[in-house]
């Protein structure tokens, strides 16, 4: 399953999982696969405070760099720390391979977001 | 696909080396010191802590070793002195002997820059002689010859507008660069403080005036467009960018990678360029070393001049020449010095050996090759802009990418048949882009050995995808794990890795 | 045109199979009103003896054969042949940037041995393949600093060469990146007391230079301990490397920004020479310039590619840690062939050499003058005050074929008549001991 239905996505190819009041990001297939093999994830510290549709950091390839949207607002708990050593944990599976966890501020904004079905029909139409 | 198709180049044997670290050890030497003729100092109490202890892991070997160890390196490079380097807007030209031979005379090579202006009158006759060619052939008024390369040129362009409009009261806030551009000028506006507006090109590959017109006011201070453009296309409506930009008080900045095909045929001074760089490296043959050094003398008009950097060369009342310190405006140094003058030295022995005849032949030969690529491959290759191309020709990869075989892998496929590669995914507006830029150094006869190599790259494509996907086929190393590299880079030799890592 | 490989008879051929009559309709696109109908004015086409004869006068009218006493950046030491004989092939000197690694491996393989040394010299963990030289690379060395730690003010001393120092206010000035200024002590090093007052939270980090640009070695270890403590980096800068064959390398410092001309690059009237820089490994994403990185191909064979591309401009255009492309490769090369030349031992004995040069000079320019900042150890260079105007002193020297240390008024005013005096190997004790004479003469 490519698109889990247990989050929600966005037009810019991130995906957030929420539980209770934490959300967690990761980036989509779709995105691992167009960037190629993910060289290095730029990522911010514990503490900072991120705002929906705004840069919190950026994934690179070889020869290519793609910032990162959060899906949410709010600040940040934890980061996948992991990531550094292993940014191929990305190209590997991109569903589990989360990069932070938020502590929303504004839950509804996730109103706005796009479903799994909305997320697969999008990309599709984008190709 | 055979061997046979390949023309240009046989195999042949090259030599195996090291890294020199490996080759070291204790008790060899290079070098001869003479005798010390004045007393020795124990440079151990004279420096007390800020003595050294040792040089680490520094070579030691012998010259014999030496000169086979960079020759050996050498022979592992293409150049242009074995064949085309067809790089778009690189303008790989033959780098004339006769520079390097001026360049190294020792009156020149030997100056230093601190030395007074009365002994040093050549070198700034050099200079002057220099800029006063380089003012006709832009058709401006004033120049510098301190920045250090074409982006450094950029950035004291940029600065120079900055400082004029900072005059008149308002700096603005932002620089209009075309999708086309190269990296640079957007990097260079962010250094210069201002904030980057991406200009979209219409469908002939040119600045849409329509678009200009909206974009452009009070708060853009002004456009940086490389003419002819990176597509290789003359940008047909310059004036009317200029008026649109001069309207708003804007101001229209030109990068000059791209001269070689504009010398002596029309220059941007009248065209309405207000400042522009040029680069030495391209346009006027100074060698590019491998990746530099380079040399981007900045070219104004008139009302930019009281900002150049400092010094200033100026000839004095006696008709001796000198550097002008005083100059309140002035944006500040961008190097110390005076510049690249090694180059400055290259620049202006190839426009001498030109002459003004040589200069327009070598504009109308580097045309003359691009129209000829351009027609005998454009039934191979896709051209994705049909406008006129001026030196330099950008296809697309989209018949080939039918077979999954890239602009990236067609490159590769070209050092098989003796060729370096062309620019490979630039210009960014065209999806796989093949930015090919032959100059005026070849002749038909390679010309022609470039076109069947491309020909019959094409075939393979269809024919058999993966020769080319896997390509090359015949270097000495195949294609690298850039991944792995950048995922875990290791940047210098360490001893511990001189037992695994032997040839 | 003789660099032109074309009969007329190619000519016309390739226009007819193009399809036109005259080269002109080719320059269609550029607006008649703008094409040039004229001749430019540039000296007429010469031949290749004609260009000689003209650079040889251009090379007469300028010194040559004089003994130098300048140093002040830029560094007189001998060029051992071999560095002319391999640079001077093709294979190196007409190749671009080596994007293409499978046909660059030599490049490469020569930058990735010159990064090595660099490290190996300065003590740093990273080198980059070069900057444009020592000035603009102190400019991008406080930029990264800035990148770095998030802070945006900078402290350099004001024994930093006056020229570097102008850059680095040209290069931040609309960057908002303040940068203010520490003085020195008598002895010639910084002032510490001066700097702990203006250092402060804001200030991302701290420049010095060492040997300084009066000629004085720095306490290295202890400005970084002051700095670190405010949490701002060390940027040391370094514009006489050979310095480092016997001082110790500023290990202490977070970036390390050198010019490499002493390295085998020829004073050429200022340029071109190479900057470098070199820093710990954990900052490596936040430096300017082209890296090389070891690599492996298909087979498992060791090659070298550049590498961490994504920080330079043609990828991350206007968000890319600098907008420098080219660089300053053949340069770069021509310093690794120097150091492997002298090497190990070599660069240690030439340094010593340079030292006891100076100390001579010192020693003896002691007897008739003032040497300024003593108490502090120098390398190879050193200030020396007089009664007189070391203009008139430089004149006099002139006569004899020998060009005196550099008058410093023009940079600071209130060391009176004061002049940089420099003695690398290439100064003999006869040319010291005429030039003595001349002071107080």
């Amino acid at each position: 399953m490519a698109y889990p239905k247990d989050r929600k996505y966005t037009k810019e190819h991130e995906w957030i999982k929420v539980e209770g009041k934490t959300g967690t990001v990761g980036i989509t297939d779709h995105a691992q696969e167009s960037l190629g093999d993910i060289v290095f994830v730029e990522l911010p510290k514990i503490g900072a405070q991120v705002t929906a549709t705004s840069s919190f950091g950026s994934v690179e390839s070889v020869k290519a760099v793609s910032e990162l949207y959060a899906p949410a607002s709010g600040k940040v708990t934890a980061v996948n720390e992991d990531l550094n050593q292993t940014p191929e944990a990305i190209n590997e599976d991109a569903n589990s391979a989360w990069m932070i966890k938020i502590e929303l501020s504004n839950p509804k904004e996730l109103d706005g977001l796009l479903t799994a079905e909305q997320y697969e029909a999008y990309i599709a139409e984008e190709k | 696909m055979s061997n046979n198709d390949i023309k240009k180049a046989t195999r042949h044997v090259i030599q195996n080396e090291g890294l020199i670290f490996e080759k070291s050890s204790p008790g060899k030497k290079g070098y001869r010191l003479p005798p010390l003729d004045v007393p020795e100092v124990d440079y151990k109490k004279a420096l007390g802590q800020a003595a050294r202890e040792d040089l680490g892991n520094m070579p030691e070997v012998s010259e014999m070793e030496i000169i086979r160890h960079f020759t050996r390196l050498s022979t592992w490079n293409y150049a242009i002195d074995l064949g085309m380097y067809p790089l778009g807007s690189c303008t790989m030209k033959y780098n004339a002997r006769v520079n390097e031979v001026v360049a190294r005379l020792g009156g020149l090579a030997e100056a230093h820059p601190y030395q007074p202006e009365k002994i040093s009158q050549g070198a700034l006759r050099v200079m002057k002689t220099l800029a006063d060619c380089l003012l006709d052939i832009t058709g401006m008024d004033a120049i510098t010859l301190q920045p250090a390369a074409g982006a450094h040129g950029e950035m004291t362009g940029i600065l120079l507008m900055r400082a004029y409009l900072q005059s008149k009261g308002n700096p603005r806030k932002k620089i209009l660069i075309p999708d086309s551009a190269h990296g640079t000028n957007p990097a260079t506006a962010a250094i210069c403080g201002y904030a980057v507006e991406n200009l979209k090109s219409n469908a002939r590959g040119m600045v849409d005036i329509e678009a200009l017109s909206a974009q452009m006011n009070e708060d853009v201070a002004g456009l940086m467009l490389t003419n002819p453009n990176t597509l290789g296309i003359f940008e047909q409506e310059i004036h009317k960018i200029a008026d649109i930009l001069h309207d708003k008080g804007g101001l229209l900045y030109m990068d000059g990678a791209n001269m070689n095909a504009l010398v002596g045929k029309t220059r941007p001074g009248d065209f309405g360029v207000d400042v522009m760089h040029l680069n030495l490296h391209k346009t006027f043959s100074t060698p590019h070393g491998g990746g530099g050094p380079g040399s981007g003398p900045v070219a104004c008009k008139k009302v930019l001049e009281p900002f150049l950097p400092k010094p200033v060369l100026v000839q004095r009342p006696d008709g001796t020449l000198g550097f002008d310190y005083n100059r309140p405006q002035s944006v500040g140094r961008v190097r110390m010095f005076y510049g690249n003058f090694g180059m400055h030295v290259r620049a202006l022995a190839y426009t001498m050996a030109n002459g003004p005849d040589g200069l327009r032949q070598t504009t109308e030969d580097a045309v003359l090759n691009a129209n000829y690529i351009r027609k005998k491959l454009e039934g191979d290759y896709d051209l994705p802009y049909k406008s006129s191309s001026m030196h330099e020709v950008v296809f697309s990869d989209h018949r080939q990418n039918e077979k999954g075989v890239k602009t990236g892998d067609i490159a590769k496929r070209l050092i098989d048949y003796g060729f370096h590669p062309y620019t490979v995914s630039f210009p960014l507006v065209v999806h796989g882009a093949l930015m090919i830029e032959p100059t005026e150094s070849e002749s038909l006869e390679e010309l022609n050995l470039f076109i069947d190599a491309m020909k019959s790259i094409a075939r393979e494509a269809q024919e058999d995808p993966d020769l080319v996907k896997n390509a090359p086929h015949s270097t000495r190393v195949s294609r690298l794990d850039e991944t792995a590299a950048a995922r875990k880079p290791v940047l210098r030799w360490k001893p511990a890795q001189a037992k695994s890592a032997g040839e | 045109m003789r660099y032109l490989p074309k009969s007329p008879a190619d000519r016309q051929q390739m226009m007819r199979e193009i399809g036109i009559q005259s080269i002109d309709e080719l320059f269609a696109p550029i607006p008649a009103e703008y094409r040039l109908n004229r001749d430019l004015k540039v000296p007429r086409q010469m031949a290749e003896s004609e260009v000689i004869d003209y650079f040889r006068e251009c090379a007469e009218a300028n010194a040559a054969g004089y003994g130098v006493f300048l140093g002040a950046g830029a560094y007189r030491h001998y060029r051992p042949v071999v560095i002319d004989s391999l640079i001077s092939r093709g294979e190196f000197f007409t190749a671009y940037t080596p994007y293409q690694p499978e046909i660059s491996q030599g490049t490469l393989q020569a930058i990735f041995e010159f990064q090595t040394m660099v490290c190996e010299l300065t003590g740093m963990e990273v080198a980059n393949a070069s900057m444009y030289d020592g000035s603009t690379g102190a400019a991008e060395a406080i930029m990264m600093a800035v990148r770095v730690n998030g802070r945006k003010s900078a402290l350099v001393a004001r024994s930093v060469h006056p020229e570097y120092r102008e850059v680095m206010s040209t290069y931040s000035q609309h960057q908002g990146m303040p940068i203010a200024e520490f003085g020195f002590r008598e002895n010639g090093r910084v002032d510490m007391a001066e700097l702990e007052k203006k250092i402060s939270e804001e200030t991302a980090c701290v420049l010095i230079q060492s040997p300084n640009f009066l000629g004085v070695i720095e306490d290295v270890a202890a400005i970084a301990d002051l700095v670190h403590k405010k949490g701002a980096l060390l940027i040391v800068s370094i514009a006489e490397a050979l310095s480092l064959g016997i001082v110790k390398p500023p290990a202490e410092a977070d970036i390390v920004s050198m010019e490499s001309q002493s390295f085998g690059v020829p004073l050429g009237y200022g340029g071109p020479y190479a900057g470098v820089m070199a820093t710990k490994e954990k900052f490596v994403r936040q430096m300017p310039g082209r890296l090389v990185g070891e690599a492996k191909d298909s087979n498992g064979k060791r090659g070298f590619v550049l590498t961490l591309a994504t920080r330079e401009q043609h990828i991350r255009r206007e968000k890319a840690t600098s907008n420098i492309c080219t660089n300053q490769a053949l340069i770069a090369t021509m310093a690794t062939i120097y150091m492997t030349i002298y090497g190990r031992e070599g660069l240690k004995e030439l340094a010593q050499q340079n030292l006891a040069k100076a100390a001579y000079a010192a020693q003896e320019f002691g007897k008739k003058a003032k040497v300024l900042f003593q108490g502090a150890p120098r390398f190879n260079e050193f200030v020396v005050q007089t009664q007189e105007d070391p203009y008139d002193i430089n004149n006099r020297l002139l006569e004899k074929k020998l060009i005196g240390g550099l008058p410093l008024k023009r940079f600071y005013p209130e060391l009176g008549n004061a002049a940089l005096w420099c003695c690398t190997e290439m100064n003999s004790k006869e040319q010291i001991d005429a030039a003595v004479k001349a002071v107080g003469q």
